[in-house]
């Protein structure tokens, strides 16, 4: 195996990562701090796949996010499913809705893209707040611990090896899939959409393809939230938490599987660091973003990179 | 017609002016730099609660709208200068970024320079109902559908009999021959920033009297105005003034009829059911693809 | 005689009250150079995205291989064995020049989804398949110096080149080329030349839209001229540089126009 190739080399340091961690994450918080970083990173990879390599833009992955947390609380909570039947139907049922919605959808370029998925977005949030018999509404609802044969999985520490795990596979699925037939097709899409539909490639089937997939990822990441907090509440599921996953995938650089990973831990990092800010939080924040974007418009890591290569000429 | 209607009829054509003002902010500045600016709604937002602050602070409320629109137009210009303008070149999806790192940062300042408290602002003439045709209607509501349509008047002349708007027009279609035939394409372009957030300040203070302002209003109002741009057919000046509209007269009817508690999603619905069949809006431009 | 491969029938484009191409109809023999040349705007670009399903026709049809094509995507069209090249670059710039050909066999590669999420052996073995496949291409159209480049810093001439070697990629029956030679200098003009007489030997029917009246009268079997949008006339090489009426297209006529 060589380690030299972003793919063996990123996927073995990532691993590394993930193992030598909780020697650094001193108590309970910053293994909560992990999880999170680790679940939002599971989500861009996702989201990456589609605005990065496909260059489609979401502004409404909150909402497949959402589905997957509230469609595992739902389901287990009120009407007792076993969580693992629970996650199955879940998953497959945000993929469906992702097919169906994603055919007229993925028709449109641009802005018009963007603010079709930031509808979808704000309506499925809407419907979270608004069906409280079901989602208890803005105060949100309780969710049972995910069992797996008769097994409780509770704790921080257990869930960040699991969430751990899934960041890993996430990562190796996406970096699979950029180096094959139908990822070709997707940053060929991206390239020119007219020289890859006449090298044969159905530019229809390879949007939905991949909007399916990251909706996936997206509701995956949901449904692991829910159980391993035991509380979700609609925050997670809003206009904000999208623009926030997009933000993160940028920031870390568009078309970047590991960019996406730094770009998640970086902007869920720097809350955390910024509340002894207190109420300059936000303004920090919001300064901090346009910055990066100015100096670094390629995002984090592309840019470290591209500043690497020319040093090394 | 009955009253019912003719009420909903006429809160939805409020509401809907309002949505046309800011969806006129996101034509005028998507159409000279192609950004859909995601702070747009702060300008609302800056409008309202300067104004209300002003007003608190002991200046007449004539005196501190043209204050406040004034502010709300300076930082329109400084988010151009500072943000927009380093990152020319810039992919569109980093540039939507800058503006989404701008509307949280300009947010945070509300918050410092405010408070998180919803304030009300005097209406201007009064808060006694007035009978039409049945149903009632608030002076602020004429107010609103005044300065709204003497608003779309002006922009019409601006653009179609001035050199400047002639130039701003010139400079949306086309900004290399733009610059050829003279006109400063960067001058344009800080013009429309202050332009939209001057006319999103006047949106924020018409409708204050009304719903309350507070440092957040410019979330949701930002988003429906971004949708009636959308639904208009973005860079339609005429499309952003019927969508927003359309779509606020769609939304107070949905609540008045259907579900109140789904009033905010009823937009996004007709949003997606309109994009579904018109990919580029009631009013866009279809372009054909040069290959 | 042999069965046309291709049988253009009053195939017409409009753009608002303009028409681009009007009521044009002509056929191509298979295995055979077809030309199409005309002045600037005569509508040579708007028939080849007409023929390629990048616009749908006004009116008309297409018949290719015996089938009616007519309205089909451009997908479709690739699928049935047609290739093109773009007078203004269509590469995949945020990919390498290997992959760009390598997309080009697309509808060649069996994997799916889920083989492409979990590299499955047999995908690990077709990748290597595929890219040994687009290192031949690019070698066969000159490009073996660019094997390790990345698109975007390969200069114009090798770029048009690749994106022919993309289009061969997909083993096309009619292969459609835009103004290869547009802004090549005399060297790359003369290998394009002989890249297309090679590809017409190996059973490729091409159709090549071009300027360089040197290239298209040396290299064509039969050439279709376009003014207007409409059809000045067709035959071959030496029967249309003698037609008056493409003397009189391409120099203007003597006289003024009667209208």
């Amino acid at each position: 195996m060589n380690l030299r190739t972003p793919r063996t080399g990123g996927l073995a340091l990532l691993a590394a990562v993930i193992l030598f961690l909780p020697l650094a994450l001193v108590n309970n918080y910053w293994y909560e701090v992990a999880i999170l970083v680790g679940i939002n990173a599971i989500v861009c990879v996702g989201l990456n796949l589609l605005i990065g390599y496909a260059g489609q833009i979401s502004l409404g992955h909150a909402g497949f996010f959402g589905l997957g947390a509230y469609g595992s609380a739902v389901l287990t909570a009120r009407y007792g499913w076993p969580p693992a039947a629970a996650l199955a139907a879940t998953t497959a049922g945000v993929a469906l809705l992702a097919l169906l919605v994603g055919r007229p959808i993925l028709k449109l370029k641009g802005h018009y893209l963007a603010m079709a998925t930031l509808g979808l977005g704000v309506i499925i949030s809407i419907v979270v707040v608004t069906e409280d018999r079901l989602t208890g509404g803005p105060d949100g609802m309780s969710v049972p611990a995910f069992t797996l044969f008769g097994l409780a999985l509770a704790g921080e520490r257990l869930w960040y090896w699991i969430v751990g795990g899934v960041l890993l596979a996430a990562v190796w699925i996406a970096l699979n899939l950029i180096e094959s037939p139908a990822g070709r097709a997707l940053r060929a899409l991206h390239g020119s959409e007219v020289g890859a539909q006449v090298s044969g490639i159905d530019a229809t089937r390879a949007k939905l393809g991949i909007f399916v997939i990251s909706a996936v990822f997206a509701s995956l990441a949901g449904s692991m939230t829910a159980h391993y907090a035991g509380f979700i509440t609609p925050g997670k599921v809003g206009f904000f938490h999208s623009i926030e996953l997009v933000t993160m995938v940028v920031f870390g650089g568009m078309a970047s599987t590991f960019g996406a990973v730094i770009g998640a831990a970086t902007l869920t990092l720097l809350p955390q660091l910024l509340t002894v800010l207190k109420e300059y939080e936000m303004v920090v924040f919001g300064a901090v973003l346009i910055a990066t974007m100015v100096f670094l418009p390629r995002g984090f890591l592309p840019s470290l990179v591209f500043i690497l290569k020319k040093k090394q000429k | 017609m009955s009253a019912q209607l003719a009420q909903y009829l006429l809160s939805g054509l409020t509401i809907g002016a309002i949505y046309a003002l800011v969806a006129l902010g996101f034509a005028i500045i998507y159409n000279a730099s192609h950004v859909i600016n995601f702070a747009q709604g702060e300008f609302v937002m800056i409008g309202g609660m300067a104004t209300v602050s002003l007003a608190n602070a002991g200046l007449p409320v004539l005196a501190a709208i043209p204050v406040a629109v004034l502010a709300a137009a300076a930082v329109g210009l400084a988010l151009e200068k500072f943000a927009v303008e380093p990152a020319r070149g810039a992919s569109v999806v980093t540039l939507i970024i800058i503006t989404i790192g701008a509307s949280i940062l300009l947010r945070g300042l509300a918050t410092l320079v405010w408070d998180k408290n919803l304030h009300a602002l005097k209406p201007f003439s009064g808060d006694r109902p007035i009978e039409l045709a049945g149903a009632t209607i608030l002076p602020q509501s004429l107010w609103v559908l005044g300065v709204t349509f003497a608003i779309v008047l002006a922009l019409g002349w601006f653009f179609g009999r001035t050199l400047t708007g002639k130039a701003m027009l010139a400079t949306s279609h086309n900004p290399l021959a733009a610059q050829l035939c003279g006109v400063n394409v960067r001058f344009v372009l800080l013009l429309s920033f202050g332009l939209s957030a001057a006319l999103g300040a006047v949106a924020g203070i018409l409708i204050a009297p009304i719903t309350l302002t507070s440092w957040d209003v410019g979330v949701m109002l930002g988003l429906k105005g971004f949708a009636a741009a959308i639904l208009g057919g973005l860079g339609s000046g005429a499309g952003a003034v019927v969508g927003g509209l359309a779509l606020g007269i769609a939304e107070s009817l949905g609540a008045g009829y259907l579900s109140s508690a789904y009033k905010d999603a009823i937009a996004f619905v007709i949003i997606l059911a309109v994009l579904f069949f018109m990919p580029s809006g009631l009013f866009g431009k279809k372009s054909a693809e040069r290959v | 005689m042999i069965a046309p491969q291709l049988c253009v029938t009053a195939l017409s484009k409009a753009f608002g009250g303009v028409m681009a191409v009007d009521q044009v109809s002509f056929d191509l023999e298979p295995g055979k150079v077809n030309s199409i040349i005309g002045p600037n705007g005569a509508g040579k670009t708007t028939l080849l995205n007409l023929l390629t399903g990048v616009y749908a026709p006004s009116a008309g049809n297409v018949v290719f291989d015996g089938a009616d094509v007519t309205g089909l995507a451009p997908h479709q069209l690739a699928a049935r064995g047609m290739g093109r090249t773009f007078q203004n670059l269509q590469v995949f710039f945020n990919m390498s020049a290997l992959e760009n050909v390598m997309v080009g066999r697309h509808l060649r590669e069996r994997a799916g989804w889920l083989a492409a999420m979990l590299r499955s052996p047999r995908l690990a073995a077709g990748e290597r398949e595929s890219r040994e496949e687009a290192a031949g291409l690019m070698q066969f159209v000159g490009l073996g110096e660019y094997l390790g480049a990345e698109a975007d810093a390969m200069p114009y001439g090798a770029l048009k080149r690749l994106e022919i070697a993309r289009a061969l990629g997909g083993r096309p029956k009619l292969l459609l080329l835009d103004e290869p030679a547009a802004g090549l200098n005399q060297t790359e003009t003369q290998a394009i030349n002989a890249l297309i007489v090679r590809l017409a030997q190996s059973g490729v029917t091409v159709v090549l839209v071009e300027h360089n009246m040197r290239l298209v009268m040396g290299v064509s079997d039969h050439i279709v001229v376009l003014d207007y949008g409409r059809k000045l006339c067709e035959g071959s090489a030496e029967q249309v540089r003698n037609d008056p009426r493409v003397i009189e297209a391409y120099l203007g006529s003597a006289e003024p126009e009667a209208c």
